[in-house]
């Protein structure tokens, strides 16, 4: 044996160690991959041998393999061998193989859990740290379920060291194990104010992921990042905690206005839109590019501030950088009005044309187009200018989107009645020079085009001034090349123009002409019939027997025209793209029924004709609905990217040139130039975009000079309808009138439809599928026992002289309690559980009122339900166990509060805690009957008292008419002790648009509006958005006080415009803005001991009131206190409650609120005599409404 | 979120591969090569983030690569929106110094030899792919304790087989297999079936 030892110290000798192996590589570069694979060889061999040194030698380079790219799970055994070693440098190494290596798949990952138990609770901290860290790699669903305790009573360890790996590796284990979460999600709320910032980042980062994914469930976690955000020095933290409110304010919009304040505070402290210019103008590209970032996102809730920087923007396209001219692009999109995009687009258009690469060529295309067609073609005054501008796009090189610009002329020739004729005659010019389009039609997509060229052609041909020279055009053997539905497109359209010229010549008595194009027609035809394609080759057949029978009657001299413009009757309407799904389905159809069994998939042969059906399918749809979104434009583009990916057949409906010339005798011989046409060229006849601009100018200056014109004559005039053109009262830039009569059709729907915000969610977003995958966690784990962590928590409830910070923080914890206990009520009920869920989204938000309310929950109403609840939660466990909890627990507090950090104690605590682990272990069997017995206790032990608190809000109406509907809500400002702010919401309740709204309001001597500098006391406020039938919005208004004693009503005016078919009216709706003394308050928590020597000094005023006829229960009453009149519960002893709260000049305000039998008095203290009147008064009128 | 970390010279040659959800050997390959394509060409312009294109393997376009070069190495972050682009620039430099203060001085010869090392430290600034800490003291401090805790154990290679590796690095350019000594004839059997 000891001679084995030795041998196998002296084979050692010769290894090669994993710089040998490095060195060996680099030596080897002609023959690398022999190389490596002797030395695998060698590692096999080394693998083999007892001695763990050489074992962890060979698997240190087996890690330096896998970099390479070579698979070492072969090892897997060998790799558990060196982690399980005793000694550390042969554990990192184990664990580093493991986590490179090692997936869910590795069968022998199950040997490794008590190991990695054994090392998480090592007593050397960087055994249990590369425990973890292996962990984090390759947790599986199984070792995160047998190891999340252990995870989790790490995240109490002593280091700080631990503590923040423990706290980031509880992430991986929620995603493998999401049962966990509840149990585990209190000690990781509690990280966050672990007094290590490395602890406090991880819990941050951990909840943020989380929170990220599914943000509704961590809605009641606001306030506590809230403190966060408003304490944290530490940027990480910050980046972090505003990424997660990004995610929290579309879930609750009072979440905004509470956030502005800080987030201002931040920004000024780091960078304002200003600053932003400067960062864009900076030559570093990185800056650059975060300037540009930053713009973005601020554009979406200031886009007044960003447009003044459209020149700069601009400026970001002639950027060398890629990256940087498409986030200017970004920008841009959402920079335009009607003022300036056609202006930017006319920069866009020279961008166009100097564009290097198609891609970002492609990227501008889509652009303009999206910019151009935006919102309903808002910003669109004038369509001619589009459509030349659609044409000049048509003279891309290469550009993959000729489809996009085909959709459009589509869409605008069809919606847009007053362009037709113009289209027609752009669309007959286009088809005149096909040639010059189609040239390289094989490649380029841009024949797409010729498409709604030959459709508008034909069906708008009453429109086209030379029908005899377009349909030569679309005759020419030329087009014989062009993909086949496109062919397809111009053999029926040929067939309505003819249709057109026919009946003109009839008209005119021209029987000659009219024959001679019949026979045009006959002679032209049969080339279409020998297509290839067999939708050409089977319309074209079919339309050269009719117009061959037209000939008879012609030759018969009967007048056949009317008969044939017939087959052409009726017009095509616009089809909203919801109509299809809004259609309802017959009773007794049932889509999702087999009308044939499918067939198998490996008779390729049946393929075939399905996807020339479906190809052609594809068009048709296109054709019926042409308005399409963006959004609906990208989905498609992906589908159809996609289907051609996946479509074997794809290449048949569009051969190789060669090919097409075999099918089609006749035409090999016309050459096909190639025409380069990187320089811009001008085809004759074609109008440029630029005039455009310019005669646009002239004509808004004109228009601008009669408006003022009007003006003078309408002064008096300031109701009523009138058309559009005479309703512009205002001169804002908004309402430049198109050029002319627009009138964008609007899309057919199915009788009885309406189209609703429903269909939007597109039930394939991948988002949506995380959420619910990761809501899971939470609805499923209901049943999971919660109950040690939950009562640890209670009992950690401090007494009222605790710190305030202290304080501060248990609060969102008793919210989680609140949670729970419903929940658990729930579970009783569990017949009602729908209505449970909706109740608990009810009370979720209303906890959230009194925080967003700047009134924290009523604090005192929790103390009394927490005595049932610890005794109902100690009926669980030995009593004995508990007790010693709950002094460790007071212990650690006072630990904390000390800022003592005595180990020997917290020590204790964790074998303690250990103990107590392995006790529930043993439990865990039973743990879902203990949880619903536990359920039954807590409702007998009188938390029944909880019933749910009505909802609340502090918005009041302010105003309504047919229009518009408005409530508002006051609040005081901290940090300025004259300024309140109104925040307005307003709620568009007609189906009209609503635009230029302006809040005004007579000033009182002692209340002001705040109104820019420069502006007279009569200039209102402009609202900064305008409003779609059905929306609602909020604006915010500051106003400066003097004094705060008393209330007060100011009256004012909302003056807007309404805009819908009928054109636009002014409108006005008056409003009283009541300042009640309770608005002045802010809700400031004040503790017993400060209570009580406020009460004593003896310098307040006293008042009282009483009102007798009380019915709701004294919970809700002072819940009512605190929402509605901004108080906060000092103490609260059975029907009795002490509240306090402070004005924002910082009078005190200390109320005795006490419940009687029907009645309740309040009696009042306050340093201010006129105040405390008020606000008592004020208070006498909600409680009596009670 | 950080899915992958990649460092890799000039020549797109691997240095360190790192990706946080497990991948397998050759898509890891295909990432690194992806990655290589996408940053070298832009080597000399001064910007450091790159938002994904669609597709490809970096997760789609709400991912974006964040790098820095150095010397002859490209580090590379592979995040998704939810980290901050400056902030993981930040990390980079404060990855790089960390290399700097293990290494004395590092260059991309001590990355060649001692990966392992590499990953150590990386271990101490990212754990399954969040950020673990930023503060570099701290970083270095528990990576020296490790190296010391490592050197204390005698480290993987203890002291006979160093000085083996020392006589090995003498680097004989070949090993002498026969060596005729005139008409002696002595044959110098292979040093390796000697023991």
């Amino acid at each position: 044996m000891a001679l084995k030892m030795v041998k196998g110290s002296i084979d050692r000798m010769f290894d090669k160690n994993l710089q040998d192996l490095v060195r060996g590589i680099r030596n080897h570069k002609e023959d690398e991959a022999k190389y490596i694979s002797q030395c695998i060889d060698e590692i096999k061999q080394e693998l083999k041998q007892d001695n763990i040194a050489v074992k962890a030698n060979a698997v240190c380079k087996l890690t330096y393999l896998q970099m390479l790219g070579y698979d070492i799970s072969w090892a897997a055994f060998n790799i558990i061998e060196v982690m399980s070693a005793s000694k550390f440098t042969f554990k990192r190494i184990g664990y580093l193989a493991a986590s490179q290596c090692f997936h869910e798949g590795t069968d022998v990952i199950m040997l490794t859990t008590n190991q990695i138990r054994k090392d998480l609770s090592s007593p050397n901290q960087y055994d249990t740290g590369v425990a973890l860290t292996g962990l984090s790699c390759f947790v599986t669903p199984d070792l995160a379920r047998d190891l999340a305790n252990d995870i989790m009573t790490l995240m109490s360890h002593t280091k700080p060291y631990i503590r923040k790996k423990a706290v980031l590796i509880m992430y991986k284990v929620f995603l493998k194990y999401p049962e966990s979460l509840r149990p585990a999600f209190p000690r990781l709320k509690e990280k966050l104010e672990d007094p290590d910032p490395g602890v406090q980042s991880a819990a941050v980062n951990v909840i943020c992921e989380l929170a990220r994914r599914n943000p509704k469930n961590y809605l009641s976690l606001a306030p506590l990042f809230f403190k966060l955000m408003t304490s944290s020095t530490n940027n990480w933290v910050l980046i972090k905690i505003i990424k997660l409110f990004g995610a929290l304010t579309p879930l609750e919009p009072r979440l905004g206005k509470k956030l502005i304040e800080p987030l201002t505070n931040l920004i000024h402290r780091y960078l304002c839109v200003q600053k932003l210019r400067i960062l864009i103008e900076d030559s570093d590209q990185n800056l650059k590019y975060l300037g540009l970032l930053a713009m973005s996102k601020i554009l979406k809730t200031h886009p007044k501030s960003v447009q003044s920087h459209k020149d700069l923007i601009l400026q970001c396209l002639d950027d060398k950088d890629e990256s940087i001219r498409l986030r200017a692009l970004d920008l841009l999109y959402g920079m335009v009005s009607k003022k300036n995009l056609m202006e930017i687009v006319k920069k866009l258009m020279i961008h166009v044309d100097k564009a290097e690469g198609t891609t970002y060529r492609d990227e501008l295309l889509t652009k303009i187009i999206d910019i151009c067609s935006q919102s309903n073609y808002q910003y669109i005054t004038n369509f001619e200018w589009y459509i030349s501008i659609l044409v000049e796009l048509t003279r891309l090189e290469g550009t993959r989107h000729g489809h996009l610009i085909a959709a459009q002329m589509l869409d605008v020739a069809i919606r847009v009645k007053a362009i037709r004729r113009f289209a027609v005659s752009q669309m007959a010019m286009l088809l005149d020079n096909a040639h010059l389009i189609a040239s390289n039609a094989q490649r380029n997509g841009i024949c797409e085009v010729l498409y709604a060229a030959a459709w508008i052609c034909g069906e708008f041909s009453e429109h086209l001034e030379e029908a005899n020279q377009t349909l030569e055009a679309m005759l020419r053997p030329k087009v014989t090349t062009l993909p086949g539905h496109i062919q397809a497109v111009y053999v029926q359209n040929m067939v309505k123009l003819y249709a057109s010229i026919l009946q003109q010549k009839e008209q005119s008595g021209e029987k000659e002409a009219a024959q001679e194009i019949t026979q045009l027609m006959i002679e032209r035809l049969p080339q279409f019939v020998q297509s290839a394609d067999l939708e050409v080759q089977e319309r074209a057949s079919c339309i050269l027997q009719l117009i061959k029978y037209i000939q008879k009657l012609q030759i018969k001299e009967v007048p056949v025209a009317e008969e044939v413009i017939a087959l052409f009757a009726g017009e095509l309407n616009p089809v909203a793209p919801k109509a299809q799904k809004k259609v309802p389905v017959p009773e007794g159809l049932d889509l999702d029924a087999w009308i044939n069994e499918p067939p198998s998939d490996s008779e390729s042969e049946d393929e075939k004709p399905k996807t020339i059906f479906h190809d052609e399918e594809q068009r048709h749809s296109r054709q019926k609905q042409p308005e399409i979104d963006e959004e609906e434009l990208a989905r498609r583009r992906e589908a159809r990217k996609q289907e051609q990916a996946n479509n074997p057949f794809y290449i048949k409906s569009s051969p190789s040139p060669q090919k097409r010339y075999q099918d089609t005798p006749g035409v090999e011989h016309i050459p096909v130039v190639q025409i380069d046409l990187s320089v811009p060229l001008k085809v004759p006849g074609m109008p440029m975009s630029d005039q455009y601009v310019k005669l646009e100018e002239e004509r808004r200056h004109k228009q601008k000079l009669e408006k003022d014109k009007k003006k003078k004559k309408q002064k008096k005039e300031k109701r009523g309808k009138h058309h559009r053109h005479n309703s512009l009262h205002t001169e804002s830039e908004e309402d430049i009138a198109p050029a002319h009569h627009v009138d964008i059709i609007t899309e057919e729907m199915p009788e009885n439809a309406l189209p609703s915000d429903e269909d939007d969610k597109d039930p394939n977003d991948p988002y949506k599928a995380l959420d619910i995958d990761l809501d899971k966690p939470l609805a499923d784990s209901e049943k999971l026992p919660v109950q040690r962590h939950r009562n640890a928590e209670n009992l950690k409830s401090p007494d009222s002289e605790a710190p305030l910070a202290e304080k501060k923080s248990k609060k969102p914890k008793k919210k989680e309690k609140k949670h729970k206990e419903k929940e658990r009520e729930k579970g009783k009920k569990k017949e009602k559980e729908k209505k449970a869920v909706e109740e608990e989204e009810e009370k979720k938000g209303e906890d959230l009122d009194f925080w967003l309310s700047t009134a924290p929950p009523p604090a005192s109403t929790s103390q009394p339900q927490s005595e049932p609840e610890v005794g109902a939660a100690v009926v669980g466990e030995p009593e004995g166990v508990k007790k010693d909890e709950r002094a460790e627990q007071e212990e650690e507090e006072e630990e904390e509060d000390e800022g003592k950090k005595s180990s020997k104690h917290k020590k204790k605590k964790h074998k303690k805690e250990k103990e107590e682990k392995s006790k529930d272990k043993k439990k865990s069997k039973k743990k879902h009957h203990h949880s619903e017995e536990e359920a039954a206790e807590s409702v007998q032990n009188g938390t029944l008292d909880d019933e749910p608190l009505p909802p609340m809000s502090s918005y009041r109406l302010l105003a309504e008419n047919p229009y518009i509907k408005m409530t508002y809500d006051i609040q005081g400002n901290l940090q300025n002790d004259s300024q309140v702010t109104v925040s307005v919401i307003l709620e568009n309740k007609s189906t009209s648009f609503l635009k230029s709204m302006e809040l005004n309001v007579l000033d009182s001597l002692n209340t002001k509006m705040l109104r820019p500098e420069g502006a007279s006391v009569h200039d209102g406020i402009p609202v900064p958005f305008q409003l779609p039938p059905g929306i609602s919005n909020e604006a915010q208004f500051v106003f400066t006080l003097q004094s705060i004693v008393m209330a007060q009503k100011l009256k004012g005016t909302l003056s807007f415009i309404v805009k819908n078919d009928e054109g636009s009216t002014h409108e006005k709706l008056d409003f009283k803005l009541h300042f009640s003394c309770a608005s002045y308050l802010i809700t400031t928590p004040c503790y017993s001991d400060a209570f009580a020597k406020l009460l004593e000094s003896g310098d307040l005023h006293m008042s009282s009131i009483k009102v007798d006829g009380i019915s709701i229960s004294f919970q809700h009453l002072l819940a009512k206190i605190c929402f509605h009149h901004h108080f906060s519960v000092v103490e609260r002893v059975d029907s009795c409650a002490s509240m306090y709260s402070r004005s924002i000049q910082g009078h005190h305000v200390c109320l005795l609120v006490k419940k009687g039998e029907n009645s309740v008095s309040v009696d009042g203290k306050c340093s201010d005599a006129t105040l405390l009147g008020n606000l008592l008064a004020e208070m006498k009128e909600t409680l009596s409404s009670c | 979120m950080i899915s992958a970390i990649l460092v890799f010279n000039n020549r797109g040659k691997p240095r360190l591969v790192r990706s946080c959800e497990r991948l397998p050997e050759e898509r890891q390959q295909q990432l690194v090569r992806e990655a290589v394509q996408l940053l070298l060409r832009r080597q000399q312009r001064g910007r450091s983030f790159l938002r994904c294109g669609r597709g490809g393997l970096f997760g789609g376009p709400e991912h974006k690569l964040v790098y820095r070069h150095d010397a002859t190495l490209c580090f590379v972050f592979c995040v998704d929106s939810c980290e901050s682009e400056l902030g993981i620039l930040d990390l980079i430099q404060v990855f790089v110094e960390t290399l700097d203060k293990c290494f004395e001085n590092v260059c991309e010869l001590d990355l060649i030899f001692h990966m392992d090392k590499v990953h150590y430290i990386l271990q101490e600034l990212v754990l399954g792919g969040m950020v673990l800490e930023t503060d570099m003291t701290e970083i270095v401090a528990h990576a020296d304790a490790q190296s010391k805790l490592e050197k204390a154990e005698g480290g993987l290679s203890a002291a006979p087989s160093r000085a083996v590796s020392a006589v090995k690095n003498i680097n004989l350019p070949e090993t002498p297999r026969s060596i005729s000594l005139g008409d002696m004839g002595i044959k110098v059997p292979n040093l390796s079936q000697l023991v």
